[in-house]
């Protein structure tokens, strides 16, 4: 699917939903648990998890591409992992900044 | 990408913690209850013909409220100066309307009946609250809607009305702040009212850290201070003027003796050197941070941080000294470069224009558009200069460089050079007209009590520094100068002084 900044996606083998912080145009086969993620709060029954892809994502962190042309922002945490083309997704090492505000 | 994510997130995963208090009569506000009444508010406020979302208040819990209601409802939120005078404020509505409108409770009356404007006061918009009612749609995600529309304070002219996106203060919000980095005794103390962008920014880092958030409304070194203290505030911003006359606050104390402050940011304003030493002595157990920003780029694009104060005022090379007074390096993801009058890129150590590039700079006007590049270069009006570390240092607004006999003179070099001088509590130098050189030095200078300077000592000293043509040609001598409540030196009126 097509991916734009900002839309929110959903898991659809578990309750995991992302928000598209960057990516790059064309076609892009995104999968949580295995299977492809689609459209926050769309529905439908959950299919059941691959057991390569469930290392779980955690709310608030950040997952990127290996050539961080895609990153995600986990806005719900689930069970299932982030894939990109079967390639599992990175977790972005937080910065540490001074507390400005 | 919306705010109301970033508040969702935090209900997620601290709904039970308390967000925000009041410390004016005490109120207080969980996570929880600030999703569900920004819920309810969002449904009154798109009940109406509205299409703005403005406030017209000093800080309460209205105003984080109201953020979030906004950008849920999909309507730009628009906190209005209420130091304004009733003209000037019905300028701004004018600009806005059809709006809604949070008031103060003494204004129930000036709004009711006013076309244009769907008026509630603070009192009955926080108490008609209704757990189960809320927008049946969720918040827009697309990035380009206008979260915020934020009235630049018109120093030089009339405010101009700068446009935040969702893009760029969700941008800056996932640049800066780790989400839930705060622990549960985490307080930071709010005194910038609700229409200065680290009035907002103060809002939303704090939601997306959980960081508990103590509003002090109105301002009071002393009233500061007891809070600070009394509810074991751990972090806090202030302006220039407010770190300073709370260190007045203290006079005659060795330490403020606020050991639970583990930070104190501050900005907005040139912060003297003097007062900041004096404050680094006073908070021996606190960290400092200078935040330089504009609304126009989501606040804070560079950073001097506590490590760099300390290393700089442990140095005993003047040039790494200096960065103290320096606004740090930029932010991640932020480029900074320094221009002259012709777009050419600065060498270090040489003042210029300061541009910024940045996913959360806007550098765009209603009515006005965009005044940044194609390639998104932001022209901020602020001289400044890079030193070989990448440091920025600030010299003044681009439009108060006096232009003498075809010489580019900065303000700020004079003024640093005259604040050393003993007797020199604060001084301005503006540049007045002058038939001879375009325009002539001027200057407005505050002496400390019981010290004198004449005229003549006082040019001598500006002469055996600087260059001659720096040297005042026009001296007031002034008990104080005039500033706006946020720390800005308001130069235009102290110029219509000497010119007068």
């Amino acid at each position: 699917m097509q991916l734009k900044t900002g839309t929110r996606l959903g898991s659809s083998v578990c309750n995991a939903e992302v928000m598209v912080i960057s990516a790059s145009d064309g076609d892009i086969n995104l999968t949580c648990g295995g299977a492809p993620m689609a459209a926050a709060g769309s529905g439908g029954e959950k299919s059941a998890i691959d057991p390569d892809h469930q290392g779980g994502v955690q709310i608030g962190k950040r997952y990127v591409t290996a050539d961080a042309t895609m990153e995600l922002l986990c806005v719900k945490p689930g069970e299932g992992s982030l894939a990109i083309d079967g390639t599992p997704l990175a977790l972005k090492d937080a910065k540490k900044l001074p507390k400005t505000d | 990408m919306n705010l109301m994510m970033i508040l969702e997130m935090a209900n997620s995963a601290f709904a039970d913690r308390i967000a925000f208090t009041n410390s004016e009569d005490g109120s207080s506000i969980t996570y929880q209850e600030l999703f569900d009444q920004s819920g309810s508010a969002a449904l009154a406020a798109q009940g109406t013909t509205s299409d703005h979302f403005a406030i017209r208040d000093v800080n309460s819990l209205a105003m984080p409220i109201g953020i979030f209601a906004s950008s849920w409802a999909g309507l730009p939120f628009v906190p209005l100066n209420y130091r304004l005078t009733e003209a000037e404020i019905e300028a701004l509505l004018t600009r806005i309307t059809p709006t809604y409108l949070v008031t103060h409770d003494d204004h129930e009356e000036v709004y009711t009946n006013r076309e244009g404007i769907t008026p509630v006061t603070r009192g009955a918009f926080l108490e008609n609250f209704d757990a189960q009612s809320k927008p049946e749609d969720a918040w827009s995600m697309e990035p380009e809607d206008v979260a915020v529309l934020l009235f630049t304070s018109g120093t030089t002219g009339e405010p101009k009305a700068a446009i935040l996106r969702q893009k760029h203060l969700v941008s800056y919000l996932l640049g800066s702040v780790e989400f839930a980095s705060a622990e549960e005794h985490e307080a930071a103390l709010v005194c910038v009212p609700p229409y200065h962008i680290a009035g907002i920014m103060a809002v939303l880092s704090s939601v997306y850290s959980g960081r508990r958030v103590v509003q002090l409304p109105q301002f009071s070194a002393e009233a500061w201070l007891e809070l600070a203290k009394s509810e074991k505030i751990t972090t806090a911003f202030v302006v220039p003027t407010m770190l300073s006359k709370i260190i007045e606050a203290l006079d005659g104390q060795s330490t403020a003796d606020l050991p639970d402050l583990g930070s104190l940011s501050y900005g907005g304003g040139k912060m003297p050197l003097p007062v900041l030493e004096r404050a680094m002595a006073l908070f021996p157990d606190t960290e400092f941070t200078n935040a330089y920003g504009l609304t126009e780029t989501s606040s804070t694009i560079s950073v001097l941080g506590p490590e760099e104060h300390r290393t700089a005022a442990a140095s005993e090379d003047k040039y790494a000294r200096r960065r103290l007074v320096s606004v740090g390096v930029p932010m991640p993801g932020i480029e900074i470069e320094i221009r002259d009058d012709d777009n050419n890129v600065l060498p270090i150590d040489t003042a210029g224009e300061i541009f910024v590039r940045g996913e959360q700079v806007s550098g765009e006007y209603r009515g006005i558009g965009k005044v940044s590049s194609e390639d998104g270069w932001f022209p901020t009006r602020d001289r400044g200069y890079t030193d070989s570390e990448g440091y920025l240092f600030l010299d003044g607004r681009a439009d108060d460089v006096i232009v003498r006999g075809g010489e580019n003179l900065s303000p700020g070099e004079i003024e640093d050079v005259l604040l050393q001088h003993k007797a020199v509590a604060d001084v301005a130098i503006v540049g007045i007209p002058d038939e001879q050189w375009g325009e002539a030095v001027a200057m407005a200078v505050v002496l400390k009590p019981g010290t004198s300077a004449s005229e003549d000592e006082l040019r001598s000293w500006v002469k055996d520094r600087l260059r001659s043509s720096r040297v005042p040609q026009v001296i007031h001598y002034k008990d104080e100068l005039p500033y706006n409540p946020t720390g800005k030196l308001l130069r235009r009126v102290i110029r219509e002084e000497l010119i007068a």
